[in-house]
């Protein structure tokens, strides 16, 4: 979707902005929004380039730096920690060599924890960009991987 | 035996998401149509005499938000009021609310319709976290579909009540599920808490009066209007009357969701629903209310579990989480873990909390790492969390003394003494 699509679906109210920007970072291959996103986001909503920078450093599903075409979302908090998620953390790191934070070479896929996803009876669960995975085992994670390549 | 009393998940699993069809076949939407023969004021009467709590975790009364929304006086020439569905559901152990918005979607919804007419609110809102992928693509579709059988939009089923509701997607922000930085997100702002008085009922969305429910709540209402006060509160305990969804994770041999009239033990939901503790394994504790919870032990198994018996006993309800946790648990680890998770959350608004979750942190990872004499560290952490409680703005900075003290109380030898 362009910039004017966007602005075809979304009013010029700040109300919108998080919507706006959800789906200026889905538009991006690399999963995350330019700077000229952002100053296009401050001109259409008429308010200044600091408060949708201020936005996007909060709001944790929003990147400012490239991303792989897939972001993996391991979950972190409690319930699926003391299930095993460190275990889940750690195969992730020795299948694509990368760290929490970072992209494959690739450009295919980028490693990052998340909290709570609500995915505690199926603990410990993780995300692969919107389907998500419970009750994953360390020996499983080539497999949902698999999938990903796979459509590639 | 205790049975399962479904009222928010009713017909959950039983009837396709996905069609009002479904829906009204089952009942649905006849709740909506009875209210609209009856004047705001008798709907506000009703929910107030059901004695309806929110269950979003503070267990505050519906009928005093819903009264004190209705009554509060205009401050602009046109006297506008919203209505807020509350499904930023971030807290870990709960996942009652994705329960309903993924199963039965215009429950919820019908029950907005309802307390929108009783409030007499114009526009509504319902804020669904970023992540609940599945529960925005059902509530997109119910909308729609509500909107194009006339339970939506202007001049509902001919009644002359006029409602809409738009759908805000969340982007990562477990505090945002707080009512007052809920709304802060939905004007476009960073997540802050505000400070509290003025409640939404008085200044809230667009500093208009607002009333503000999470879904569970709101999915109460139908039947409420459906069956009559009588029936409501003659389900649960005394001072909370009702069904509340319990979710169960941890070590029970069969996690998931339950709804059950309040005041079940929590040795009943873990043996009769939850499939008893993990094969082979004995039960420790139970983290009740997620990581804005607190710790109980296996003398807390026969304790009813309701707002004000739980309180009277230095426990909380909150969202209904029950995170058990067999013998071969730390208590240690787990509170680690909630400590980071809130030192991740805070936003950085109020000195304590965001200093304050940063000290509780490094005085724990200091105790782990044994670099610090245990009992006296703990007492620091204790100390910082009764600051952080009396001076936080909000109630994440008030939240860690409740995991704290309560693994203190209970799990004191396991904290001072034990290796792990």
């Amino acid at each position: 979707m362009q910039h004017d699509d966007i602005a075809k679906k979304y009013s010029q109210s700040m109300e919108n902005v998080l919507l706006i920007l959800h789906e200026l970072q889905k538009n991006n291959s690399q999963n995350y929004l330019t700077e000229e996103d952002l100053i296009w986001a401050a001109n259409y909503l008429n308010v200044t380039y600091s408060q949708i920078y201020g936005l996007t450093t909060y709001y944790t599903l929003f990147s400012l730096k490239p991303r792989g075409r897939h972001i993996i979302r391991v979950c972190r908090s409690p319930v699926c920690q003391m299930i095993g998620s460190g275990r889940i953390f750690d195969q992730i790191k020795r299948i694509l060599n990368v760290n929490i934070g970072e992209t494959t070479p690739d450009g295919m896929f980028t490693l990052e924890p998340t909290e709570c996803i609500g995915q505690c009876d199926r603990a410990p669960c993780l995300s692969v960009d919107d389907s998500i995975y419970g009750g994953v085992k360390p020996s499983g994670i080539e497999d949902i991987f698999k999938i990903y390549k796979k459509i590639e | 035996m205790i049975a399962e009393c479904r009222i928010a998940t009713k017909n959950v699993g039983l009837i396709n998401p996905e069609s009002i069809d479904d829906y009204l076949a089952s009942g649905g939407y006849e709740a909506l149509k009875k209210a609209l023969q009856q004047t705001p004021e008798e709907i506000v009467f009703a929910i107030a005499k059901s004695g309806l709590r929110g269950r979003g975790g503070a267990g505050f009364s519906s009928g005093m938000k819903i009264k004190f929304t209705s009554e509060a006086t205009c401050q602009l020439l046109e006297c506008m009021r919203f209505i807020v569905c509350n499904a930023d559901e971030g807290e870990p152990g709960t996942f009652k609310d994705r329960i309903i918005m993924e199963g039965n979607p215009h429950l919820y919804i019908e029950g907005m319709i309802i307390a929108a007419y009783a409030v007499s609110a114009e526009k509504g809102y319902i804020y669904i976290r970023g992540e609940y992928t599945k529960s925005i693509e059902m509530t997109r579709m119910a909308l729609a579909q509500a909107r194009a059988r006339g339970f939506l939009g202007s001049d509902i089923l001919k009644s002359g009540y006029s409602l809409d509701i738009e759908l805000k997607i969340g982007a990562g922000s477990y505090l945002c599920g707080e009512e007052l930085t809920l709304l802060e997100s939905l004007e476009g702002k960073r997540g802050y808490p505000r400070i509290k008085p003025p409640y939404p009922a008085e200044k809230g969305l667009f500093g208009l009066p607002t009333l503000i429910n999470n879904v569970e709540t709101l999915a109460h209402i139908p039947a409420i209007i459906t069956h009559g006060v009588d029936w409501y509160t003659h389900l649960g305990s005394k001072k909370s009357p009702g069904t509340k969804i319990f979710t169960l994770s941890g070590d029970v041999a069969l996690p998931g969701y339950v709804e059950v009239e309040m005041g079940v033990t929590l040795r009943e939901l873990i043996d009769q629903f939850g499939g008893g503790v993990s094969s082979g394994k004995k039960f420790k504790a139970a983290l009740l209310g997620g990581a804005a919870g607190t710790f109980v032990p296996e003398s807390y198994l026969d304790v009813r579990m309701d707002y004000d018996t739980l309180k009277a006993k230095d426990a909380v309800l909150g969202s209904g989480a029950v995170i058990v946790m067999a013998t071969d648990k730390s208590i240690l680890e787990m509170l680690n873990s909630i400590l980071r998770f809130f030192q991740h959350e805070s936003c950085g608004k109020c000195v304590p909390c965001r200093v304050g979750t940063q000290q509780l942190l490094i005085l724990l990872e200091q105790i782990i790492a044994a670099r610090r004499d245990r009992k006296n560290a703990f007492s620091e952490i204790l100390r910082h969390s009764e600051i952080m409680a009396k001076t936080s703005l909000c109630p994440l900075g008030q939240s860690p003394i409740l995991a704290i003290k309560s693994a203190l109380a209970h799990f004191s030898h396991e904290l001072f003494f034990e290796m792990r």
